[in-house]
């Protein structure tokens, strides 16, 4: 039997889609079921993560390349997800992605949802790859992740993405940023985003002397893959793709680099690999909150605050106690 | 924990007079909420439609240019048609005592003039949606 909210969504109902949403980010009592009885119609989304430091300018683009897949030929249907920190402090946030979205509230074809990190650090919130899950589930078959504005280890986004973009802008860095690790790793495009702007040249450079050192070894999603012979599958460069999103200049050569991309996955045998790395991780996330809320369950807020006095007084380290607390949890639900 | 409360701060109309806004976007962040911004220049229809996508449980709307009568019927309207009566709009802005009663009967729960203080707001939308008194986390 379906779910009456889902069969709902599935006959194109927004705010049952909408309202699934909220469902699964807030971890409802409803959340379970619904991504269980979605998860069979997943699978049909490219995931495409836009990731960069703050002002660089990842909303106006993913508004302009939203825009630009809906004029195509064949439009397909565009879902945004953007994410912005939760204050640590009110536990309150204040999302403006939409501000740079604007225009395509007609567009039914297009679906925005904002989302706080509430305390994730990774750049996106916990849910974030769940809600892409619900939006893939309703037909939704490019989705456009934006994280928040990102430092330089924040790099959950090429964990759930098929393609991850990493905009960035002149006059933020000098070629030592380029070298570092991080965030520039995990780029399948770079796009130098305010290529109207002094010292654009000198950011492509320094992205290209990253990209031609070292690039024997091709770093794909900040996973190092080994470039044999010529036999093999021709590796993938990262582009990099100068825009002006205000102006829409350059736009198309990104959403070209995106589908190149997206094709290079396919043909090279890449996809199902991704595909697959891509659940480990979805997996993985799952397991560790499972067994956190296990641990929680078992494991009462006096007996935790007993055993961090313990390590004040210095009467036992925290390796000793966790192996204790955790060997107090039963093997059972 | 209590349920993340979402909130639309939308300024409908052609007033370019966003002060007010963010000052309340800002103070219902602090307070806890997760606060959905959209900007000036938002027609009727973006206003509902973001409601819609982003589920929020409030919809404040800010309106200086004095259209108000024209532009809260539409957006109640379009909130209807969507199946949203259920969520709470509140209006601040500078609108006439006159015109309050009529807002009321369309369905918005309360109006804030110059002078409403941030923690007036804040109360009133705790109070609306059967929350404790005090915030969760404090700031």
């Amino acid at each position: 039997m379906t779910i009456p909210l889902i069969q709902a969504m599935l006959n194109g109902n927004r705010r049952a889609l909408a309202r699934i949403i909220s469902q699964v980010e807030n971890d409802g009592p409803e959340a379970r079921a619904l991504l269980a009885e979605l998860y069979p119609r997943t699978g049909q989304a490219h995931i495409v993560g836009i990731t960069g430091a703050p002002g660089t300018g990842k909303s106006t683009l993913v508004n302009a390349l939203a825009q630009l897949y809906r004029q195509q030929e064949t439009p397909p249907k565009v879902g945004i997800i953007a994410v912005d920190p939760t204050s640590p402090f009110s536990g309150g946030a204040l999302l403006g992605d939409r501000v740079r979205m604007q225009n395509m509230a007609g567009d039914r074809g297009v679906f925005i949802r904002s989302m706080a990190t509430r305390g994730s650090l990774g750049g996106l919130a916990r849910t974030t790859a769940d809600v892409a899950m619900v939006l893939d589930a309703a037909g939704f078959s490019r989705i456009l992740v934006e994280t928040v504005g990102v430092g330089q280890a924040e790099v959950d986004i090429a964990n759930m993405a098929h393609t991850t973009i990493v905009v960035e802008a002149p006059g933020l860095g000098d070629e030592i940023q380029a070298i570092k690790a991080g965030v520039l790793e995990i780029a399948d495009i770079f796009a130098v985003n305010k290529a109207d702007r002094d010292g654009v040249n000198r950011t492509v450079m320094a992205l290209e002397m990253m990209l031609g050192s070292g690039m024997q070894v091709v770093s794909h999603h900040g996973r190092v893959m080994k470039v044999d012979t010529a036999a093999q599958t021709p590796a993938w460069r990262p582009p990099i793709v100068k825009t002006i999103a205000l102006r829409h200049d350059g736009v198309s050569d990104l959403l070209q680099a995106i589908e190149q991309h997206r094709s290079y996955l396919w043909q090279a045998g890449q996809w199902q690999r991704r595909e697959a790395e891509r659940l480990r991780h979805v997996l993985l996330h799952v397991v560790q909150d499972e067994i956190m809320a296990r641990f929680r369950r078992h494991v009462s807020e006096e007996q935790f605050q007993h055993v961090v006095a313990e390590l004040l007084a210095r009467r036992i380290d925290p390796y000793t106690a966790a192996e204790q607390l955790i060997d107090a949890v039963p093997q059972q639900r | 924990m209590e349920r993340k409360i979402r909130i639309l701060v939308a300024k409908p109309g052609l007033d370019g007079h966003d002060r007010g806004a963010k000052v309340v976007a800002r103070a219902l962040r602090d307070a806890g909420f997760e606060v959905i911004y959209t900007g000036i220049r938002q027609t009727p229809e973006m206003i509902a439609e973001a409601a819609l996508q982003e589920d929020v449980d409030v919809v404040g709307l800010s309106i200086l240019s004095g259209a108000h009568m024209a532009l809260v019927p539409r957006i109640m309207e379009l909130l209807h048609e969507r199946g949203m009566d259920d969520v709470l709009v509140v209006l601040g802005g500078i609108i006439p005592n006159e015109d309050v009663k009529a807002l009321e009967k369309l369905g918005v729960r309360g109006v804030f003039g110059p002078g409403a203080s941030t923690q007036e707001i804040v109360a009133f939308i705790r109070e609306e949606l059967n929350l404790s008194p005090a915030p969760a986390v404090a700031a």
